[in-house]
């Protein structure tokens, strides 16, 4: 049964040998204290001449004189507007809707604002193209209070003015143009109508100009293929809601494959809902990939293939739904299984959907086959995605082109080629041959840095603009901020340069009004930020010969290690790599914050020599690896990641920045360095280098103490066939020798109070519908004014996070036998006969995430403890902390089952040994006023965003109504942000509102029951859909 | 407050006495200055004096005009400044009586008929037509005129005016206080030769103060220090009360009750809100909608002080408010929003007011002004004192948590129209067997709902 499962956070606690593992299981710490050996050396405390009473006298004197010292208050400055703008009331929030669009991330969101200061990002969830925000989009608002960014044009690294650089600017176009001297447009995807218009309007006006379009991770063969095979080159998008039966090989859908953004409709399959029959429903998702991906840790069966072998699989697939021979070597049971797949995927019929993510146009191609054969309707070729536009050959040829000297200017726009490209030495010695160059950047970063010209650019959240992220839907970006520098858009400035009298404002406006908007208004759709077309693109299906692609797919070989490159859910493309909340995010899999590393799987690491061990506090340590890829070398730190294919190792994007970052964010190595002929996969060398990385890992910190049951999880058939009891039984403790359950009142040391009067919030967490995205922690991060407090800090688990996405990984066996099957694999060479093996559990594992934040115990052992009255429950079920009275006991973290309470080690804000946001001006304009912003020596916590749920109900009581249903889900920051639904909050004295019915499920159960803390947050129960029919 | 009513009380009795006969009223304020001088009792504010020497009575009658000038012209016009319309001060002497009288009943008619001096004045005010007033009769008008023409006689002092009532004051003063020392200087005197006497008369009988002084045993603080109980009595007394008033002190840190910090705009809440009786919530009106009540942003002082550019209302000489002072004042706050008062235009160049915030509650403490003024229907005054007897502003009340928390235990929760307490209300009520909940009962005392 699920419950029968062992979880474990770490391969570490796999290996039997370690006994710093078994150690810190049962203990906090690995050695004894060392109290001891002071107290007792007599000598030592003879001679000491300071007693206990006189450091006593001290302690108090300095008390009573810092209290006596701090009498005095200071004077506070209190300035109104001079013209107040008349929709701005100080103290209430305004809303506006706008587009997050830096070329890697898209996604239409409302802003909120105070005081005219954008302070958190929310989901515009009225659009229903790419409303559901990411971390990074939540991180954004704080990358534009970002102190590193250029204040100002600049001219060799000397502060400029606009009017002197578009003068000059004016008169080199003109002087180029009249010689004919090619120049360039470099920019990112801006997927915008307008900007596009501007562009052809600036090429017709200076035809010797170019427009290149790069992004960093390019998806450039995929929209090869669409190419090939449709005859536009454009995204398809996918509607997961409508696959029954998903098979992904690559493809991190969940992640930032072609963008991400499919993780809602993911989840609407995946809940599984009872008919009236009582059975329940629910998609089947099989993830074949080399990473352990968040997308391979939601699914039902994730098989671990190399990249290599990831082709042959897809040919075969093919092969087997079209009923051809493809060939390839695969090991028998691993063929038996796509064997399954493949009738599994001709049985869903248009229910199935096939995705890829390998980096090969064939792989894309003969996906697409497979989707028109099963008629798919999850595949939604006539909506296309337009977010990737980038090529490849182009990029390549202008590196060229530049190096030949053909090139005389570029502009750049959005791109940061000298940091991004793979060989971004030829870029830049081809750069000092061109006679001018501009770059638009936020950023005086490593490309800016080396230009003649910065044009300092304003944020999204500063701009105006326009997208087609999906062909016919239209957004708009809106300034939801006066710009903070000296900035100008890089749309401004092409007007200015062709001599247009119009801003870019102005040339958007008419062109919406002109080309755009039918049957609404200017008003109305900058209100709504969206406005959705009827027109569909005319595709032109070409005959692509699928039968030869998927034959030439399935010769693939690998030569020793391959190399996977992705994105992680914190840095993503590295944009944003001087922002401390991102920084500070764990990754959902390997729960690392602050670096990337190289993810191994533990047979490759013992074959080479990769360690990962625990040190006596609990953090994780590992040494380096040397990664070889076609002569450029990286050294890197190591994470063994269970999961990984053999044969294959992962390492992410976006780190080892150099420019334009705060020293504590120049952490992790660059990748891109590895990226080479835009390929994801690469032949690798490795080896062992003996030094030691210290890592700063979350989920090692706090043992389980053999609390194994925080998890519940059963499989479909079980959940469909049995009663609740059987798979979600409440646990039962003993009293007077009568096993009597937990929820009983005779066995409660606390008294029952009335909740029924008033409001009574519940925080609804679903374990099928969570995909560990992680988009609710940087909310929460940036409702209540969480601090950073950087990697030492969180390696020594003093991590302040309110809100933590906890990892487990769970296998079927117990640990002993698993060991045991292990040790006798011998060498990397076998490793595809003893694919079967790869089954095991340390090899494979499956994984849960489980979001976990104070529980707001309605029975709550941390109010009993607390020797000042501290934190005290509220009729409301809120777990009040008083942060003013609390005097930093620790007394209530220690009495904490779930170890949610977080204590403020240091002040984390105005302090110079912690400089992130909080530390300057320019970042403390995010924060949120409405939230104190905690000092050193105090417990915090979650809050249920008391300060939200209040507002809802003053917002009722200055209407003289009741709060409406649903009104206080989106009061909590984390459900707000969680687009999948997985997280519900609400008033469960309200019977019409859905946390009410959520709570009526059977999957309900609360963290750790039989502790009768009588939690006000609930889970439900995980069910996988083991099926195999 | 003792001043302030007697100051009050004046006013009123002197605009009673001056419609009898200014003579009396001469002799009485003099007479009256004397017995003030003599009892110490205070000073006759300068204020009452020149108002009510402003409504002796003449014919036609000023005060009638005053009081039509501002209802009727005062938008348009003011007496030494062009504003919409011309200053009127003299108007009377620039025009015939007769074309006036038909210019302000209908002056647009005057304008059509194309006469000169009409055509003139229309096309010198940017071709603003002025309103009519056929409401007026000829004696309004001369009321009105007689106001724009009076002169206010210079203040010649009589003898019971106030700038002769300093020089007085002080003189007889200075002979009561040379007289008292006089005095003093005799009882000195005579102090110093009783002593002398008496000294003389000691060492006479040396032997016999020496015996008296043994006699005495031993000396009393002697015999207390041997009695323990005593000893032990006072230190317990000492230290308890010296606990005490440490407690006492303690509890006052942090607690600015009486905080009046001094402006950058002497701004008098005592004219505004006293004297002109304007609504708390038509400047800071956030305060039904927000957290904060808000400071008023500059543009809404000139939503009057566009037209009020200097100050005619009472003075406090004593503490130097004068006219001019408060008008000085009214220009700090022209400089401030960039208004120039010659173009009567807004010259764009401002300069935001730092004021310094008087309520200042600690960053860990939520209040929420929309939540009292709206929902509760707090009265301002309340929390606030008697703002409108503030020249400057000060902090009326403690603002410490056992303040905030009295107010709740006692304060019942305000049920009217709100559909939102209806339902918790009942049931509460019903819970706690009460007919009212107080803010306390209804969870008003919960730690969560201010610290968070």
């Amino acid at each position: 049964m699920g419950n029968q499962k062992k979880y474990w956070k770490s391969e570490l606690e796999l290996s039997s040998c370690d006994n710093t593992i078994d150690h810190l299981k049962n203990n906090e710490f690995i050695d004894q204290l060392p109290t001891d050996s002071f107290l007792s050396d007599k000598n030592q405390l003879e001679q000491s001449n300071t007693n206990r009473r006189d450091f006593l006298k001290y302690l108090g004197f300095s008390t009573a004189a810092a209290t006596l010292a701090s009498c005095e208050g200071p004077v506070n400055r209190s300035i109104p507007y001079v013209l107040q703008p008349e929709r701005i009331i100080p103290g209430l929030a305004n809303y506006y809707a706008t587009t997050i669009a830096d070329g890697f991330d898209f996604a239409n969101v409302l802003v909120k604002t105070r005081e005219g200061r954008p302070i958190k990002i929310e989901n515009n969830i009225k659009s229903k193209v790419r409303s559901s925000a990411n971390a990074r989009v939540h991180a954004s608002v704080l990358s534009m209070y970002d102190s590193m960014r250029v204040k100002a044009p600049t001219l060799n690294g000397g502060e400029t003015t606009w009017d002197n650089l578009n003068k000059s600017m004016i008169s080199l176009l003109e002087s180029m143009k009249d010689n004919n001297k090619p120049v360039v447009l470099l920019t990112q995807t801006f997927a915008s109508p307008s900007t596009s218009k501007i562009i052809s309007d600036f090429i017709k006006k200076y035809p010797n100009v170019f427009h290149v379009v790069y992004d960093s991770i390019s998806d450039s063969k995929a929209l090869d293929a669409f190419e090939v095979a449709y005859g536009v080159r454009a995204l398809p998008t996918y509607d997961f809601s409508k696959a029954k039966y998903i098979v992904s090989v690559g493809a991190d859908f969940l992640g930032d494959w072609q963008g991400g953004d499919h993780d809602s409709g993911y989840v609407k399959g995946r809940i599984p809902e009872r008919n009236k029959d009582g059975k329940a429903n629910m998609s089947k998702h099989i993830q074949i990939e080399s990473n352990m991906t968040i997308t391979g840790s939601n699914a039902d069966k994730r098989i671990p293939l190399s990249p290599s072998q990831q082709k042959i699989a897809l040919a075969k697939i093919f092969g087997y739904v079209s009923g051809n021979e493809v060939g390839g070597e695969l090991p028998s049971k691993l063929d038996e299984s796509l064997k399954k797949i493949s009738e599994g995927l001709k049985n869903a019929g248009s229910k199935g959907l096939l995705v890829t993510g390998i980096d090969d146009v064939d792989a894309h191609l003969i996906t697409h086959e497979i989707n028109e054969l099963l008629n798919s309707q999850a595949f939604k070729k006539d909506e296309l995605s337009l977010i990737k536009n980038s090529d490849d050959k182009k990029i390549t040829k202008l590196i060229k082109d530049l190096n030949k000297g053909l090139v005389k200017g570029i502009i750049m726009a959005g791109v940061n080629p000298v940091y991004t490209l793979p060989n971004s030495k030829d870029f830049i010695s081809g750069l000092s041959k061109a006679e001018f160059s501009v770059c638009f950047s936020m950023k005086n970063d490593e490309t800016a840095s080396i230009s003649k010209w910065v044009a300092a650019s304003p944020h999204s959240l500063e701009s105006w603009g326009d997208n087609e992220l999906v062909y016919g839907k239209y957004n708009l970006t809106q300034p939801t901020i006066r710009p903070l520098f000296d900035t100008k858009q890089f749309q401004d400035c092409l007007l200015d340069w062709m001599g247009s009298s119009q801003s870019f404002y102005e040339f958007l406006k008419d062109n919406w009004q002109k080309n755009i908007i039918k049957g609404s208004t200017w008003n109305q759709v900058l209100h709504d930020g969206f406005y959705d077309s009827e027109t569909r693109p005319v595709l032109k299906k070409q005959i692509i010969n699928p039968l030869e692609r998927a034959k030439s797919l399935s010769r693939s070989k690998s030569n020793g290690i391959e190399l996977v490159l992705y994105t992680k859910t914190g840095l993503g493309d590295g944009q944003q790599a001087n922002n401390p909340w991102l920084q500070e995010f764990p990754d959902p899999i390997t729960r690392v914050s602050w670096d990337n590393y190289l993810t191994i799987s533990k047979k490759d690491a013992d074959q080479i020599g990769l360690k990962n061990y625990n040190v006596a506090n609990g953090a994780l340590d590992s040494n380096y690896a040397l990664i070889t890829v076609q002569g450029e070398s990286l050294k890197v730190p190591v994470i063994i990641q269970p999961g990984q294919a053999e044969g294959s190792v992962g390492l992410a994007f976006g780190y080892g920045k150099t420019k334009a970052l705060k020293k504590e964010m120049q952490v992790g190595v660059n990748a891109y360095k590895l990226y080479k002929g835009f390929n994801l996969s690469q032949n690798v060398k490795l080896e062992s280098i003996n030094e030691n990385h210290e890592f700063a890992c979350v989920q090692l910190h706090n043992t389980l103490m053999g609390r194994g049951d925080i998890i519940k999880e059963t499989t479909l058939e079980v959940f469909n066939t049995k009663s609740a009891k059987h798979w979600n039984s409440v646990p039962k403790v003993s009293l007077n020798h009568i096993e009597t359950p937990v929820t009983s009142p005779d066995v409660d040391l606390w008294d029952e109070f009335d909740r029924s009067i008033g409001h009574h919030f519940n925080l609804s967490i679903d374990l099928n519908a969570c995909t560990g995205c992680g988009a609710c922690v940087i909310a929460c991060h940036a409702e209540n004014n969480v601090p950073v407090v950087g990697k030492t800090e969180v390696r020594k688990s003093r991590d302040m996070h309110w809100l933590r996405i906890d990892r487990y990984y769970s296998s079927e066996q117990t640990f002993e036998e698993d060991i045991e099957t292990k040790e006798n694999i011998s060498g990397i060479s076998d490793s595809l006969s003893v694919f079967g093996e790869m089954e095991k559990p340390a090899d494979n594992p499956q994984v849960v995430f489980q979001p976990v934040m104070c529980q707001h115990c309605n029975h709550a052992p941390c109010e009993t403890v607390c020797p000042v009255a501290a934190t005290s429950h509220g009729r409301q079920g809120q777990n009040h902390m008083a942060y003013n009275r609390c005097i930093g006991t620790r007394y209530c973290a220690n009495n904490c089952p779930y170890k949610v309470r977080r204590f403020n080690w240091f002040l984390y804000n105005n302090n110079d040994e912690f400089d992130f946001n909080m530390n300057d001006d320019l970042g403390k304009m995010v924060l949120n006023p409405d939230v104190v912003v905690r000092s050193r020596g105090v417990m915090e916590k979650c809050s249920f965003c008391i300060q939200s749920t209040q507002a809802v109900i003053l917002k009722a009581k200055n209407e003289g109504r009741e709060v409406k249903s649903g009104e206080f889900n989106d009061a909590c920051a984390c459900a707000a942000a969680c687009s999948t639904g997985a997280m519900k909050f609400g008033d469960i004295n309200d019977k019409e509102s859905e946390v009410t019915a959520l709570k009526e499920k059977d999957r309900v159960y609360h963290l750790l029951e039989y502790v009768g803390t009588k939690p006000n947050v609930f889970y439900h129960v995980k069910v996988r859909n083991t099926d195999e029919t | 407050m003792c001043c302030i009513f007697t100051s009050k009380f004046e006013t009123i009795f002197f605009n009673f006495l001056v419609k009898k006969n200014s003579i009396f009223f001469h002799l009485f304020s003099h007479l009256f200055s004397k017995v003030r001088l003599m009892t110490f009792f205070g000073l006759i504010s300068f204020f009452s004096i020149l108002f009510s020497a402003n409504l002796i009575a003449q014919e036609p009658d000023v005060q009638k005009g005053k009081s039509l000038f501002n209802s009727q012209c005062a938008a348009c016009h003011k007496l030494n400044r062009n504003l919409v319309g011309p200053a009127l001060k003299g108007v009377s002497a620039k025009y015939e009586k007769d074309w006036l009288y038909s210019w302000i009943k209908n002056s647009q008619a005057m304008i059509k008929s194309g006469d000169p001096q009409a055509v003139a004045i229309y096309e010198e005010y940017n071709k603003v037509a002025m309103n009519a007033f056929p409401n007026l009769s000829n004696e309004d008008i001369d009321n009105i005129l007689a106001y724009t023409d009076y002169v206010p006689p210079k203040p010649t002092p009589p003898p019971g005016a106030p700038v002769a009532q300093t020089s007085s004051s002080s003189s007889t003063n200075d002979i009561i206080l040379i007289l008292l020392s006089f005095v003093l200087l005799v009882l000195v005197m005579l102090l110093y030769l009783i002593n002398k006497t008496l000294k003389s008369l000691v060492n006479q009988n040396t032997v016999f103060a020496d015996q008296q002084n043994n006699k005495k045993g031993i000396p009393i603080w002697k015999a207390f220090a041997k009695n323990q109980f005593l000893v032990f009595c006072s230190v317990i007394f000492l230290l308890l009360s010296s606990a005490y008033y440490a407690y006492g002190y303690m509890l006052q840190v942090g607690v600015d009750q009486g905080y009046m910090p001094i402006q950058p705009i002497h701004y008098s809440h005592k004219i505004h809100s006293g004297a002109n009786q304007i609504e708390c919530q038509y400047c800071h009106s956030s305060a039904k909608k927000s957290k904060h009540s808000g400071i008023p942003s500059l543009n809404v002082c000139m939503n009057c002080h566009e037209n009020i550019a200097e100050y005619n209302g009472e003075e406090d000489l004593e503490k130097g408010y004068t006219k001019e002072f408060y008008t000085n004042e009214i220009k700090k706050l022209y400089k401030a929003v960039g208004w120039d008062e010659n173009s009567q235009s807004y010259t764009g160049d401002t300069e935001p007011v730092k004021w310094v915030r008087i309520h200042n509650l600690p960053d860990f403490v939520y209040f929420n002004h929309a939540q009292h003024v709206n929902v509760a229907g707090v009265d301002c005054k309340t929390c606030h004192g008697p703002v409108e007897e503030m020249e400057i502003l000060y902090q009326h009340s403690s603002l410490t948590m056992g303040w905030c928390i009295n107010c709740h235990r006692e304060t019942n929760v305000d049920l009217k129209n709100n559909e939102y307490y209806q339902k918790i209300h009942e049931e509460l009520s019903k819970k706690y067997g009460v007919d009212e909940l107080t803010a306390a009962q209804m969870g008003g005392l919960e730690c969560g709902k201010c610290h968070y």
